[in-house]
């Protein structure tokens, strides 16, 4: 199971809490998936959001805020410090907007705002795009942690760069490595650990399915199925088909 | 069955009054602010009556219940219009219209000429749409106000205070109270939250709409709903936060620019109001009732103020009248 900063974490399912149809919901999701970890926002909120903190508190999980909506290195480590104050913890899931459309990471705001943000102590979970040498840059700033994208929040398209996620995995050998946003089907999760990622960070998948508690129970199952997989040391595809039973003298017995 | 004092005179509080007073009832109601305003959520709500479009992110009772609220809003009121709901999506967000689709009921998919028959001046705009043919809406201001009218024309006034507590109980001492406080009501109820929303007023002379209109995105879902003489409600934005001050610009701008895309004639709006108010929720965002010796509280209709509250009300006379355990009566102590 993943360890975050010295933390041991019980799954590596790890859940965002925006966009349910209710708090109810939300926390009948985390128990069915017996997700490990749930993300938090901030910065619509503000302080204000104080009822609803209380609502995730009470799922008994680990906290982990983010700084989505933040546009700038600025605003990113502010919104860790309100962060830090709300929630005593110094985990910040760190994300930089570089386009508010797309909601794709700004890469050179994230490595400065890793850097100020590390130095202060917190333990920084950045959201970046699979590039190595931001990738590198990150580290070199002190994050143990790596969440490379799948594919753009909320567009539920799975892993669009298995390849680089593969790359970062044999690069990164003793990093935490998450994947986060993208995911759109169990399979996708699968698919992540199966590359031998230590978690998997979602939202929208779970929380805008029809169903929300049974979409988090099926993701909970590939997690845990991708990373028995893993393990297993899966075979290697090959080009030819390989018969398990010797086809010589199949013709003799027809 | 002794005098009821109902707390309260917003949506949930004027329906209550109208609903028990109608029923043969003896009330009062009383408001702080006197009657119907700015001080309560309802003044700012979108007045939809869309049970059936609310179901994609609602539970099963807001459909089933929110069925009610039509033709008991046009009983009390007289305000309703049947226009049905038109459901868009730009083209690059179409997995979001097939989302709607397959969970919501009652819809028929529209085509270009589909949605441009219904309303001609979206014609060329959108390839795709679903109608909501049973769907209707209201003006929640003048609503509010004709349940006012409604009470008056029974000799029922709202009054500033509650009535004080007479030292000795007589048989005018009201036998229940009714707390339809909504969000004030935190002081009894630890476990209401409140919601924060945001909307617009404009007024705009150049598109016509005779329904509302929702347009899907995956972050800035918006509706639109028209209230007559070139005056549509825009909204409405959904934060986990109790803050109720002023709107900010960020929301301000995503309800425009989701304006902008139903009709670039709504950009020469005139901008005339802007709102913003916390609804009150609990944790499943469904309405409770809740009985606690001789106060009932009605409470927690989230952003279904006008849609459930007649399923509340209903419920809430049931209980008073035969002792019933209605669905939304969730706690019961002496």
């Amino acid at each position: 199971m993943p360890v975050f900063y010295g933390t041991h974490i019980e799954s590596p399912l790890m859940l965002g809490t925006a966009q349910y149809p209710s708090p109810k919901i939300m926390a009948e999701a985390f128990r069915t998936s017996k997700a490990g970890i749930a993300t938090v926002s901030l910065r619509r909120e503000q302080r204000s959001g104080q009822d609803f903190r209380a609502l995730i508190a009470a799922l008994s999980v680990h906290i982990l805020p983010n700084t989505a909506g933040c546009h700038s290195v600025k605003e990113a480590v502010t919104t860790a410090h309100m962060a830090r104050e709300l929630f005593q913890t110094d985990w910040i899931k760190l994300e930089v907007i570089g386009n508010s459309d797309t909601l794709q990471p700004d890469v050179f705001a994230l490595v400065e705002a890793a850097q100020i943000l590390c130095a202060e102590g917190f333990r920084v979970f950045p959201y970046t795009t699979e590039d190595l040498g931001v990738c590198e840059r990150l580290v070199q700033a002190g994050c143990e942690v790596l969440m490379p994208w799948g594919a753009p929040i909320g567009s539920g398209r799975g892993l669009m760069n298995p390849y680089g996620l593969r790359m970062l995995r044999a690069h990164f050998p003793d990093q935490v490595l998450v994947v986060d946003a993208g995911i759109g089907l169990p399979s996708h999760a699968a698919a992540a650990m199966e590359l031998g990622y230590d978690a998997v960070l979602l939202n929208t998948a779970v929380a805008k399915a029809g169903d929300p508690v049974a979409m988090a129970g099926a993701m909970a199952l590939a997690v845990q199925a991708g990373q028995l997989a893993a393990r297993a040391i899966p075979m290697e595809p090959r080009d030819m088909a390989a018969p398990s039973t010797p086809v010589l003298g199949q013709g003799l017995l027809a | 069955m002794g005098q009821i004092h109902i707390l309260g005179a917003g949506v949930m509080g004027l329906v209550m009054a109208t609903e028990l007073a109608a029923r043969g009832h003896q009330i009062s109601i009383s408001d702080p602010a006197g009657g119907p305003g700015p001080g309560a959520c309802s003044w700012w709500a979108g007045g939809m009556l869309a049970p059936e479009c609310e179901a994609e992110s609602a539970e099963e009772p807001v459909a089933r219940l929110g069925a009610e609220a039509a033709a008991w809003w046009q009983k009390h009121s007289g305000c309703v219009s049947y226009q049905g709901t038109l459901v868009l999506a730009d083209p690059r967000d179409r997995a979001d219209l097939s989302r709607f689709a397959r969970l919501t009921k009652g819809h028929q998919t529209l085509d270009e000429a589909g949605i441009s028959a219904l309303e001609p001046d979206l014609a060329g705009r959108f390839r795709q749409g679903l109608f909501f043919a049973d769907e209707a809406h209201l003006a929640p201001r003048a609503a509010l106000k004709a349940l006012v009218a409604g009470l008056a024309a029974r000799g029922i006034t709202i009054t500033a205070a509650p009535p004080a507590k007479p030292a000795l109980t007589t048989a005018l001492t009201p036998t229940l109270t009714i707390d339809c406080r909504g969000l004030a009501a935190r002081d009894q109820l630890t476990d209401l939250r409140g919601v924060r929303g945001e909307m617009l007023l404009i007024r705009c002379e150049g598109v016509t709409l005779s329904r509302p209109v929702r347009l899907l995105h995956p972050r800035i879902p918006l509706y639109i709903v028209p209230r007559g003489d070139g005056v549509f409600m825009l909204g409405a934005t959904m934060i986990e936060s109790d803050l109720r001050g002023a709107i900010t610009l960020r929301s301000m701008m995503e309800l425009m620019a989701a304006a902008w895309a139903i009709h670039p004639g709504f950009g020469e709006a005139a901008l005339i109001a802007t709102g913003a108010d916390a609804r009150p929720a609990f944790p499943d965002n469904l309405p409770r009732l809740i009985r606690r010796g001789d106060v009932l509280f009605a409470n927690g209709l989230y952003r279904h103020g006008f849609l459930l509250s007649p399923a509340t009300a209903r419920m809430a006379a049931e209980h008073i009248e035969t002792g019933a355990q209605p669905e939304f009566l969730h706690e019961v102590s002496p």
